[in-house]
């Protein structure tokens, strides 16, 4: 048995043989012409059957991905129909008296060049549409197919990249996964295979040559792993999992749409965690009743310098209104420690952890926090948001925040800026807070406790040390004690408290934090629906008594 | 000539799909419409020139019409983007 690792771009398994996809590229030869016009009128006619071409696969493509995966297509016709694209071509064809193939190779080669070259990951992952049109091109030119896939029998692809067209013209009832040495998330490939649901590695340390060919083979997306020629052991713990996870989907399927109440009425607001708005569509495939903590660093960690207003702005007014009304909770800004970002020029320290990091820059360096609240206060005029600030150990904090939120509030009213009044709350994740959580609770909306730095601060526990590891329990009393505590002070205040940290998504632990009277569980999107399950089959009376 | 500025609220930004679009709508004027980002110019007609300028959400871009139909273009291309980007 061979194991190789790749990044995976969707879960499940899946097991079947091998097929090598075989990128049949084109030859071209330079070849020298008098006849210009001649290798013109052939290089119009190839565009015009590739335009025709994608269309057929624009039309395969609306019907097996949707819309927005098949718009693809539509851009690649513009692009072979792109004036510059066409100007290149011609003016080698004229200017090296060349033929029609040797111009399209140079030009394809060009333009793809020009898009790997740029700054932005997203435009970099165009040189691949840009060498898929070429391809085409000089497919149509050199009057021969491009690619095949000769199998009667569901394979397991393994290939070098995979072109949108090409992963589009395969026979979808004959691919079990596609494994690619190549390729990025964004590409359309791990688009599509999202889509259609089925496991798919990227990425991945594989050789593709005869010893991996038409082997049996096991993908298990949810690992990242491909295992070749894998022993009976594995073959029957994989067969397994296999079979639980879709008995598990068809399950949690059934669990879709229904309220989290548990059995004796009580109503939890059962929530997803997210750390980018490309993670949306997970949270309403998961069918969560909102979004419990969504983090707002990745949109200071993906630039070079602060995000503007108006780049916050829209981006919480989208995940606002893509809600829907339901509520969405923002965490401002939670940089330091472990996530660091160099423009914020923050000195090296020896221990960061219990340094400088989230609401202490904020409150330290207010221009910074307040550039955040107005973005966050003008886009909860259009959805139901809430704020929430993180690492928080004594009362004047949250007093100070307070007069930054009204200096802000003022600001935009003299301003006639609108904005909306979203409610307020606090992370409850260091013991200090845990310990004052009666007077923290007078001062705002609601608590989130965020386990994995409560966990972390109150063991003296780094969890990244794995040397620690016989030390570390998740499970500490406690830790436990302290969630009771500060779910019991939260009630007597008259506001909720809920968990946002990775015991809450810890199904060992739901009924007793149920117990407990937790108001909130917020989680990854995958873990929402199995959460459910549990909720609709507890009775928190009997589980008191 | 009429000119217009937009700030992209899109959060991707003009990507492939909607440079597209905009590139099909722009194709119904026989005007020239030039779109600018910091001073880097691309001709709206042309899906390469506007996906080379990697326009992101919160890029202030500039579009100029110029030519004989550019008061109906204006009128399209300024509801387009904001209604899509």
């Amino acid at each position: 048995m061979k194991t190789y690792y790749g990044k995976s771009v969707f879960n499940g398994i899946a097991i079947g043989k091998t097929s090598i996809y075989q990128k049949r590229e084109q030859q071209v030869k330079r070849v020298k012409t008098e006849d210009t016009e001649k290798e013109k009128k052939r290089y119009y006619a190839a565009t015009e059957q590739a335009t025709e071409e994608l269309q057929v696969l624009y039309e395969k493509a609306l019907k097996e991905a949707g819309e927005v995966n098949a718009a693809i297509f539509e851009v690649h016709q513009m692009m072979l129909q792109d004036d510059d694209y066409k100007e290149s071509v011609e003016n080698i064809i004229e200017s090296q008296q060349v033929n029609a193939e040797y111009a399209v190779a140079a030009t394809g080669d060009n333009f793809s060049n020009m898009f790997a070259a740029m700054d932005d990951e997203y435009m970099r992952g165009r040189a691949a549409d840009v060498k898929d049109i070429s391809e085409r091109l000089l497919g149509i030119l050199n009057g021969n197919t491009r690619a095949g896939m000769d199998t009667e029998e569901p394979v397991i692809i393994l290939a070098d990249d995979l072109a949108p067209s090409e992963t589009v013209q395969m026979n979808k009832d004959m691919v079990l996964s596609f494994v690619t040495v190549h390729g990025s998330v964004n590409s359309h490939t791990a688009i599509l295979a999202r889509t259609m649901g089925i496991p798919a590695l990227i990425s991945t340390d594989i050789t593709l040559d005869d010893t991996v060919n038409g082997k049996l083979a096991i993908v298990d997306g949810s690992k990242g792993v491909v295992y070749i020629d894998p022993d009976e052991d594995t073959l029957v713990m994989m067969k397994e999992k296999q079979k639980k996870e879709q008995e598990q989907k068809e399950l949690l399927q059934a669990l879709k749409g229904k309220a989290d109440i548990t059995l004796d009425g009580k109503e939890i607001k059962l929530y997803a965690n997210i750390g980018n708005n490309k993670d949306l569509a997970a949270v309403i495939q998961n069918d969560a009743g909102g979004i419990g903590l969504f983090r707002s660093e990745f949109l200071y960690l993906e630039k070079d310098n602060y995000p503007t207003e108006e780049e916050q702005f829209a981006v919480y007014k989208t995940v606002a209104e893509t809600m829907a009304g339901k509520q969405v909770i923002i965490r401002t800004l939670d940089i330091g420690a472990d996530k660091q970002c160099g423009y914020f020029q923050i000195e090296k320290e020896d221990n960061p952890a219990m340094g400088y990091r989230a609401i202490r820059i904020c409150l330290d360096r207010p221009e910074i926090f307040k550039t955040q609240l107005r973005a966050l206060f003008r886009a909860s005029a259009y959805g139901n948001l809430a704020i929430m600030y993180p690492i928080i150990t004594s009362v004047w904090e949250v007093k100070k925040i307070k007069e930054i939120v009204e200096e802000v509030k003022k600001e935009l009213e003299e301003q006639g800026i609108d904005f909306g009044s979203p409610s307020q709350g606090i992370m409850i994740e260091t013991p200090a807070a845990v310990m004052i959580s009666q007077e923290l609770a007078r001062e705002v909306d609601f608590f989130s406790i965020g386990t994995n730095d409560l966990t972390q601060y109150t063991l003296a526990i780094d969890r990244q040390n794995t040397k620690l590891d016989s030390f570390y329990d998740a499970h500490h009393p406690a830790v436990l004690s302290m969630i009771r505590m500060v779910i019991e002070n939260a009630h007597k205040e008259g506001i909720w408290a809920g968990i946002c940290g990775e015991l809450g998504a810890d199904l060992d632990l739901t009924q007793e934090f149920l117990a407990m009277g937790i108001d909130e569980l917020s989680v990854s999107p995958g873990r929402i629906l199995p959460i459910r399950k549990i909720i609709l089959e507890t009775n928190v009376g009997e589980l008191k008594s | 000539m009429k000119e217009f500025t937009y700030t992209i609220t899109d959060p991707e930004g003009i990507h492939a799909r909607p440079a597209g679009e905009l590139v099909k709508v722009a194709k119904e004027f026989s005007c020239k419409i030039t779109l600018t980002k910091d001073g880097k110019s691309g001709d709206c007609k042309k899906i390469f020139g506007i996906m080379g300028l990697a326009v992101k959400s919160g890029n202030e871009i500039v579009i100029n019409f110029d030519g004989e139909d550019e008061d109906a273009a204006y009128d399209k291309i300024s509801a387009f983007m904001k209604e899509n980007l």
